[in-house]
């Protein structure tokens, strides 16, 4: 008998992260945008998500998402009022969404139709930032209601996220919010953050918001163009 | 944050490696946290005993190295390891930087087993 050292290198959570690697190959390829929205609970997400739901179906974007709750599909039910495709996720308990429950609920949608899939994750700022769900862009909601120092008792959350919606700033005068500490903090815990303002009831920052998906969008299609030009010269054997 | 769950995929992923090399018995695991992974070195080490108990891993030793963040920074042109997780700036310039080099792991780093 003698003893032997033996190398694993592997992520604890190795499974899901093949799993949304294997999702973000998918994404990438079927041209889909895919965000997931992270927040605590009542930051606003289904809110932000009803409005942007039902402005860009109605302007024609191929749109759809899927929002996750431990119990009822009241947002789901929501959001279909927008008139895009929406799937209820309910984990009965568990207090994040991960790879494996997004697969298993785009089962039957096709991908390539889509142009943006939105997933509204389970409120929560602790456990979703270390499940990678296959996204392009992860947005974290914070609230004018939740104080402004919420980025730096939640670094790890924070500084997960690629971008950062403040909402509900029709109310930051009743909150007395001090916007210019919010974004401070929101930068020192992730410094290259870009931040909007969002108010989802009043419109306020949406056009900023939709602008900003439009440019997401076309930068996509033209890395697949130069992709595609990239595999076609390969294949050329240039 | 989850750590009974995420040992028992540790105890899983040991497990299999295990076998595989045709070993006897676990002896130790190697765990790498970084400070943003959420997760708790002391209540992994609770609950490895639990999880590992019945398994091959029964009695072993979970070892944990706990990584502090470190980021590039450019105006320095090196990594530089940060004392927090409160302000992602080089100690040296204060210029921030979100370019972490380490600090958000959760990695099964290597096992030592008995083999024949």
């Amino acid at each position: 008998m003698e003893t032997r050292v033996l190398e694993i290198r592997k992520s604890v959570l190795n499974k899901n992260d093949e799993l949304a690697r294997k999702l973000r190959t998918r994404f990438e390829t079927a041209g889909v945008l895919v965000l997931n929205l992270v927040s605590s609970p009542g930051a606003g997400k289904t809110e932000f998500l009803q409005k942007v739901l039902t402005d860009l179906h109605h302007s024609g974007v191929r749109v759809a998402a899927l929002v996750g709750d431990l119990e009822t599909d009241n947002d789901a039910r929501r959001l279909m009022a927008s008139g895009a495709p929406v799937r209820q996720i309910t984990t009965h308990g568990c207090c994040h969404l991960d790879a494996g429950m997004i697969e298993r609920h785009l089962q039957g949608w096709e991908l390539g139709e889509l142009d943006i899939l939105f997933i509204e994750n389970v409120g929560n700022l602790v456990c979703p930032s270390n499940y990678d769900l296959g996204e392009a862009v992860r947005v974290a909601l914070l609230s004018v209601t939740e104080g402004e120092d919420k980025p730096l008792k939640y670094p790890g959350m924070f500084n997960s996220a690629d971008v950062a919606l403040i909402t509900k700033i029709d109310l930051a005068e009743a909150c007395e919010f001090d916007r210019e500490t919010a974004m401070a903090n929101l930068h020192a815990v992730r410094p290259d953050m870009r931040i909007f303002e969002i108010s989802s009831k009043k419109g306020t920052g949406m056009v900023e918001w939709l602008d900003y998906l439009a440019d997401i969008q076309r930068s996509i299609k033209q890395d697949r163009a130069t992709g595609e030009e990239r595999k076609s010269l390969v294949a050329a054997g240039e | 944050m989850h750590e009974l769950s995420l040992i028992y995929s540790v105890v899983e992923t040991v497990e299999q490696s295990a076998k595989q090399a045709h070993a006897t018995e676990v002896v130790s695991v190697k765990l790498r946290i970084g400070a943003l992974s959420g997760v708790v070195k002391d209540a992994l080490l609770f609950c490895y005993e639990i999880a590992a108990d019945g398994t091959m891993l029964a009695g072993s030793r979970l070892e944990i190295e706990e990584v502090p963040v470190a980021i590039y920074c450019q105006p320095c042109a090196q990594v530089m390891v940060l004392g927090g997780v409160q302000s992602f700036r080089c100690p040296t310039c204060e210029t921030p930087s979100g370019d972490i080099r380490q600090g958000r792991e959760l990695d099964i780093v290597s096992i030592e087993l008995e083999v024949p």
